[in-house]
């Protein structure tokens, strides 16, 4: 089991509110991200949750009962760290097995859970190794092998693979997102990118200055944004925004369009404008427009789109794909 | 990156490295040189051969007990530096990972005492001394240099937990120790380089301090320094004594730190050098 429901929680550092009230419900065994950008607090939240920062009001509780007081250790969660903080004095199988040793486990029932885990994660060639002598993707196994013999009712992940190059990166995505699949447990996890949210999550919870933006599923997220900044940050190149003049000809203040939603052409359109970087993909085209109405947004194109630095391009948003934001930047 | 040096410019370095070392071991050489003449040769004038006599030696230990001020020093160095210590791990710890607006004012304050010169305070604290019934007494001078050298015991340890990212004591909290669990299994292991070198030198200084040995002991609690002070007796400088009592002093310190030089500048370069 593995529930956890916050209520009202504030977070003050001295006079400075990092969360000025968070309700949030996490249902047993979901993956939810959360992510925003720097200095949202994602983290904060997150360490709230863990017991590593006292609550300035608000309650928390997992499985019903409320921990909003207990220690970290007594609330049955464990953490992965940003920077693994494995012990760097201890062999790996001494690292996993730390948890387990507080916990005052019989030597026998430790070392089943250590080789398990062990094997799960292809750690059985280093269990005898320090830390120092593993690299970066062997490091963060350690350190997800110590979340797991904990049996704990929900993992934390703390920005886990931003240490890690891209390549591995994606691999480890991948494979964090397996182990979800085959424990099972519920999974909060921090980050600021938002391909891992949408590429991991069953939620996702945008955050920004402590706010919670939106909560929902990547597809709910990235069809229906509940606002311009949601709409802005899902998604990958970022959405286009269009104000003034031609936004209130659509009847809204800002109307967003996706790279993918416009319709190309050479010869007329809505938007007339001239081409400035073209990225050829293979796939894709992303072509880097200045329109003449001063804004600068980016289209998606076919692979082979034929054109170059400096030509002319009329673009239309397609049919029903114009996401429109109020003043106040809510979607309307 | 290493630069490129011509074997000249080496030969340079080395030459200059070892005449800087030979000026500032020569005053603890000449001393050995000296111990090993006869009263005669030493107040002769400056000579750098010896007879090679070890009667200083002999006297010295015959008329004056070596053994019992090496035994207040012993006693001094390691209590003063235990005692320190366990007043230093917690203050470091808090200063370190619990740091507050004041923590590196209170930082400065205490290494502000260091700046003042002792002899300041050596009346009142001969007083205390006095009235204390502390005067010429072991325990008396392990807290005066418990005391003396808690300030840099504490800026040593304060910044070597440092140098230990948080994010591992919290992982330790995460994972279930209680505070007495985790400075036991995780910082304390990890800070072994730093409170050995710590160590080390407050051993170090202790044994070489020499203003409140000599002004708090007449003999019962006098160690080591105060053993050679006393070598200026009313009877007039005996040179060659005077230079076996000093290097019967150092001795013990000095191959100390010879076995524990490398512990000693890995301690001391910590944090500077990554």
């Amino acid at each position: 089991m593995g529930s956890i429901t916050l209520k009202n929680v504030r977070k003050a550092f001295g006079e400075v509110e990092v969360i000025p009230g968070v309700d949030l419900t996490i249902e047993d065994g979901e993956f939810v991200v959360f992510v925003g950008p720097s200095g949202c607090g994602k983290s904060t939240l997150l360490r709230l949750i863990a017991g590593l920062e006292d609550v300035t009001s608000g309650g928390i509780s997992i499985d019903g009962k409320d921990v909003t007081d207990a220690g970290p250790a007594q609330r049955g969660l464990a953490m992965v760290f940003q920077s693994y903080a494995l012990y760097p004095h201890m062999s790996v199988r001494k690292n996993i097995a730390f948890p387990l040793k507080m916990a005052k486990m019989s030597e026998a029932e430790q070392e089943k859970r250590v080789s398990h885990a062990a094997k799960i994660l292809n750690l059985d060639s280093y269990l005898d190794r320090k830390p120092g002598q593993l690299s970066g993707g062997q490091r963060q196994r350690v350190a997800i092998g110590r979340a797991i013999v904990r049996e704990p009712s929900a993992f934390l992940f703390d920005e886990p693979l931003s240490n890690l190059d891209a390549a591995l990166r994606v691999n480890m995505r991948v494979e964090i997102s397996e182990l979800h699949n085959s424990l099972k447990t519920t999974m909060i996890y921090v980050t600021h990118d938002q391909v891992e949210a949408m590429t991991m999550a069953d939620k996702i919870v945008v955050l920004r200055a402590g706010r919670v933006e939106q909560v929902g599923s990547p597809l709910e997220l990235y069809s229906r944004p509940a606002n311009r900044f949601v709409g802005g940050f899902i998604g990958s190149p970022n959405m286009n925004f269009i104000e003034g003049e031609d936004a209130a000809r659509h009847g809204a203040h800002t109307i967003g369009i996706r790279p993918k939603h416009w319709k190309l052409s050479q010869a007329e359109g809505e938007f007339p404008g001239t081409v400035g970087v073209a990225e050829h993909l293979g796939s894709d085209t992303f072509l880097h427009i200045d329109l003449d109405n001063g804004a600068h947004i980016i289209a998606r194109a076919a692979g082979e789109f034929p054109v170059h630095h400096g030509d002319r391009i009329f673009l239309t948003p397609q049919e029903g794909r114009i996401y429109k934001f109020g003043q106040d930047g809510l979607a309307l | 990156m290493a630069r490129a040096v011509s074997q000249n410019t080496k030969i340079g370095y080395t030459i200059a490295a070892w005449l800087v070392a030979l000026l500032i071991f020569f005053p603890i050489l000449y001393a050995i040189i000296t111990s090993l003449k006869t009263e005669q040769e030493a107040i002769a004038g400056f000579d750098l051969i010896p007879s090679f006599t070890l009667e200083s030696y002999r006297e010295v230990q015959s008329q004056y007990n070596y053994f019992r001020p090496f035994m207040n020093s012993v006693i001094i160095a390691i209590g003063s530096t235990v005692l320190a210590l366990i007043v230093a791990v917690p203050a470091a710890w808090a200063m370190a990972f619990a740091p507050t607006k004041r923590t590196k004012d209170i930082l400065m304050w205490m290494l502000s005492t260091k700046m003042m010169p002792a002899v300041a305070v050596l009346v009142p604290i001969y007083l205390i001394f006095l009235k204390t019934g502390l005067m010429d007494t072991r325990i008396g001078l392990v807290i005066v240099l418990m005391l003396m050298n808690l300030p840099i015991v504490v800026w040593m340890l304060y910044t070597y937990f440092r140098e230990i990212p948080g994010e591992i004591l919290e992982a330790a909290r995460m994972d279930g120790a209680t505070l007495g669990q985790e400075i036991v299994h995780v910082l304390t292991p990890m800070a072994v380089p730093g409170i050995a070198s710590t160590l080390l030198l407050n051993v170090i200084l202790a044994w070489n301090e020499a203003f409140w040995t000599i002004q708090l002991t007449t003999t019962n609690a006098a160690p080591l320094s105060a053993f050679i002070a006393s070598f200026s007796s009313p009877q007039g400088l005996f040179w060659a004594k005077l230079s076996a009592a000093s290097v019967m002093a150092i001795a013990p310190i000095l191959i100390m730190g010879w076995f524990s030089q490398k512990q000693l500048v890995r301690g001391l370069t910590f944090g500077a050098v990554k």
